[in-house]
């Protein structure tokens, strides 16, 4: 009985360390599968943080971005110019309307009225206002005497300006041909100012010689000729000559209508 | 309907049409002529001025007399007056800064040069 006993003893401990060895054997495969799960996820990982370490494309990346920042900078420097040129066309806008301006100024005010003396008074306010002269005569052809008279001046009496021949000095030969005349030298003695002038305009309506503006001494500021004073010049060359011949014309017309008028009244009496 | 009435005082109409011109440059601007000092003062008095533009040679009173005026008028004394002038000599620019102009403008003028010195003047 004892036999008995012991044999199912034996048994029964045989079979609880056959369950233990089979749970043993199921745990250790469970690790394994698990170790095995994590040994492919390890691998994963690894992958993944080396396709983000991956610094084998980063020189074309680089490239890239220089190729961008190159155009970046490329276009930076074209506009940069263009934004120089539109200051440059700006400030040559601005000059012209400057200068149009002035122009027009002249134009207007040397039409504005048939009054001689109005239109000589302009003339004169033109050359000083816009050109900037300080010392100047406007001289007007006698025909008959063949010789330039002394109409109307600027920083100087008019008495002390003598009338000048046809064809004779500085003046005398620009009126004859009818060129203007520009001194690049002007004379410093005050004796030679009045011998050789700045500038002489002859006033010309077509070809005819109306008169000549001479120009002998510029404002203090005044340093030098720009490009609107030639404008000028040409317009005066024109423009004064027909305003002055228009207005002598207009006064010499009332002055005979008041005669006739005059005569007209004495015969209906 | 403009905010800003300038007065010119100049006795040259070819003068006068030209600072017009420049100033009509500046949006909202109403010019006020005067063809001399008195004519100014009177034209002054009867108009709101923001600024006063004056020649100094001009008849009957000049420009300096004009600024002297002026500055010694409770009402006026505060208006920026501008000097257009043909005299270059420093000691006119001296004496009318002096006397209480705000700039002083030579001949032959640059109309955007005369424009940036409103602007300045008036804050604009």
């Amino acid at each position: 009985m004892d036999d008995e006993n012991k044999k199912d003893s034996l048994f029964r401990k045989g079979e609880e360390f056959l369950e233990m060895f089979r749970q043993g054997q199921e745990f250790t495969q469970e690790l394994m599968q698990d170790n095995e799960r994590l040994r492919y996820r390890v691998v994963q990982l690894e992958e993944e943080l080396k396709a983000k370490l991956d610094f084998s494309q980063e020189p074309v990346a680089l490239a890239a971005y220089d190729e961008r920042l190159r155009e970046l900078e490329n276009r930076l420097v074209q506009v940069e110019e263009e934004n120089l040129n539109f200051a440059q066309r700006y400030i040559d806008v601005e000059e012209q309307n400057n200068n149009l301006a002035n122009l027009y100024v002249a134009s207007y005010q040397l039409h504005s009225t048939l009054d001689y003396d109005e239109v000589l008074q302009i003339i004169l306010e033109i050359i000083i206002n816009l050109i900037g002269a300080e010392v100047f005569a406007i001289f007007l052809l006698d025909e008959k005497e063949k010789a330039l008279l002394p109409a109307a001046a600027e920083g100087v009496g008019l008495e002390a300006i003598e009338p000048i021949p046809l064809g004779q000095g500085t003046i005398g030969q620009a009126a004859e041909l009818n060129q203007s005349y520009f001194n690049e030298n002007p004379p410093k003695s005050i004796d030679d100012l009045f011998q050789d002038p700045l500038v002489c305009i002859p006033l010309l309506i077509k070809e005819e010689l109306i008169g000549v503006i001479c120009l002998y001494r510029l404002l203090q500021q005044k340093e030098e000729f720009v490009a609107v004073d030639f404008e000028l010049f040409t317009l005066l060359a024109g423009h004064a000559a027909t305003a002055i011949f228009s207005a002598r014309l207009y006064t010499e017309s009332r002055r005979k209508l008041t005669t006739y008028q005059g005569f007209l009244d004495l015969l209906s009496q | 309907m403009a905010s800003l009435k300038f007065l010119v005082i100049e006795d040259s109409p070819t003068m006068r049409q030209l600072i017009r011109f420049a100033l009509n440059r500046i949006p909202q601007v109403e010019v006020v002529e005067a063809s001399d000092g008195v004519d100014g003062l009177k034209k002054l008095s009867s108009a709101d001025i923001d600024l006063i533009l004056t020649d100094i040679n001009m008849p009957i009173m000049d420009g300096i007399k004009l600024v002297t005026l002026v500055r010694s008028n409770e009402n006026y004394k505060d208006i920026p007056i501008i000097i257009i002038t043909t005299e270059g000599a420093k000691e006119d620019k001296d004496r009318a800064m002096a006397l209480g102009a705000n700039a002083y403008i030579t001949k032959p003028i640059q109309a955007s040069s005369l424009v940036s010195t409103v602007k300045q003047l008036l804050k604009l």
